[in-house]
């Protein structure tokens, strides 16, 4: 299936799980990562079970704490 | 209130601008911003700001100058260290633009002072380096209905959003909580490239002016992100959140609080 992840377009295994996204992508801090999905938060409990779909658009939203 | 031919000299730049013009140099004239944090993000807001005339700039930092402090603060200078960082931001403010009022607020903000800092002010600046701030700000903001630019930086990324009430989605939407204490790396810990203040504080200057001028889109519904290595900028379509606990439609929070602190200073 394709998913666009991060603004890129590839081909992913089918029935992958949000979580398993996080791992194959070595999102930084997956423990604290904010995930969208087509414009929705999903909460961070579901990840494990929350399957992606062909034509999923997925964000990752990073805590970024610097300014001074 | 006419011009005086000094000011038609200094801000013509502004004024042949369309979206200014005479008009718009007047709204900024009479604009009031308050930028939390004299620091990286900080200094290049402030100093865009002052150049630009806005009329009133406070600025809240109860730090001083560290010699660490100086590769991306560009407000301040090698003779300041050790001075406070508001008064020297200060000196820097009004040596480009005498004409600007600076209020210096030598304190870091909590929940017992945001609420009446804020008040007196139009748009507010997020230059802070720590989420209990960042939530802080976030919510006194939320509110209090005062619109905000939010941004963190950290190694050579940044990235920041626009708070307007009613138009779009607030920081905690999106975070919810801070992270548990040092879970996500500090500048400090993880390093910071100069340059990258520059970047995000100057496109919060853009905000704040866009703001007070009316013109243009704002980053509301939007997180701008940046990555420098990939020389990569997003615009990130944020969700719509019913169940925020500050601006969602029943909210748990109705006052400003303080997360306990992290001993940690940059």
């Amino acid at each position: 299936m394709k998913l666009t992840v991060a603004g890129n377009a590839k081909e992913y295994a089918n029935g992958l799980t949000v979580a398993q996204l996080i791992e194959l992508e070595k999102v930084e801090t997956p423990q604290y990562v904010t995930v969208s999905i087509n414009d929705e938060f999903v909460e961070s409990g579901v990840f494990a079970n929350t399957s992606l779909k062909d034509g999923d658009n997925v964000e990752f939203l990073y805590f970024m704490g610097g300014g001074r | 209130m006419a011009f005086s031919n000094e000011q038609l000299e200094r801000y013509s730049r502004h004024i042949i601008l369309q979206e200014v013009g005479v008009k718009g140099q007047k709204k900024l004239m009479d604009a009031k911003v308050l930028i939390i944090g004299a620091g990286g993000l900080g200094a290049p807001a402030a100093l865009y700001l002052a150049a630009a005339g806005v009329g009133t700039i406070g600025i809240a930092d109860a730090d001083e100058v560290d010699l660490s402090n100086l590769q991306r603060q560009v407000i301040h200078s090698t003779p300041d260290v050790g001075k406070a960082k508001v008064l020297s931001a200060k000196e820097s403010m009004n040596a480009i633009n005498p004409e600007v009022t600076v209020n210096v607020y030598r304190e870091f903000v909590n929940a017992s002072n945001i609420t009446d800092l804020i008040a007196g002010y139009d748009f507010v600046i997020d230059g802070t380096d720590n989420f209990p701030a960042k939530f802080l700000i976030n919510d006194a903001c939320v509110l209090s209905k005062k619109p905000f630019s939010h941004a963190g930086i950290i190694r050579f990324k940044g990235q920041l959003m626009t708070y307007v009430p009613g138009q779009g989605p607030c920081y905690r939407c999106v975070f919810r909580e801070p992270p548990p204490p040092e879970a996500v790396p500090t500048c400090r810990q993880a390093g910071v490239i100069g340059a990258i203040g520059g970047i995000i504080g100057s496109l919060q200057a853009m905000e704040t002016v866009k703001y007070i001028i009316g013109k243009g889109d704002l980053l509301t519904g939007y997180l701008l992100t940046y990555d420098a290595l990939k020389m990569d900028f997003r615009k990130i379509k944020l969700p719509d959140v019913k169940n925020c606990a500050v601006c969602g439609e029943n909210p748990s929070i109705l006052q400003p609080f303080d997360y306990e602190q992290v001993a940690c200073k940059l």
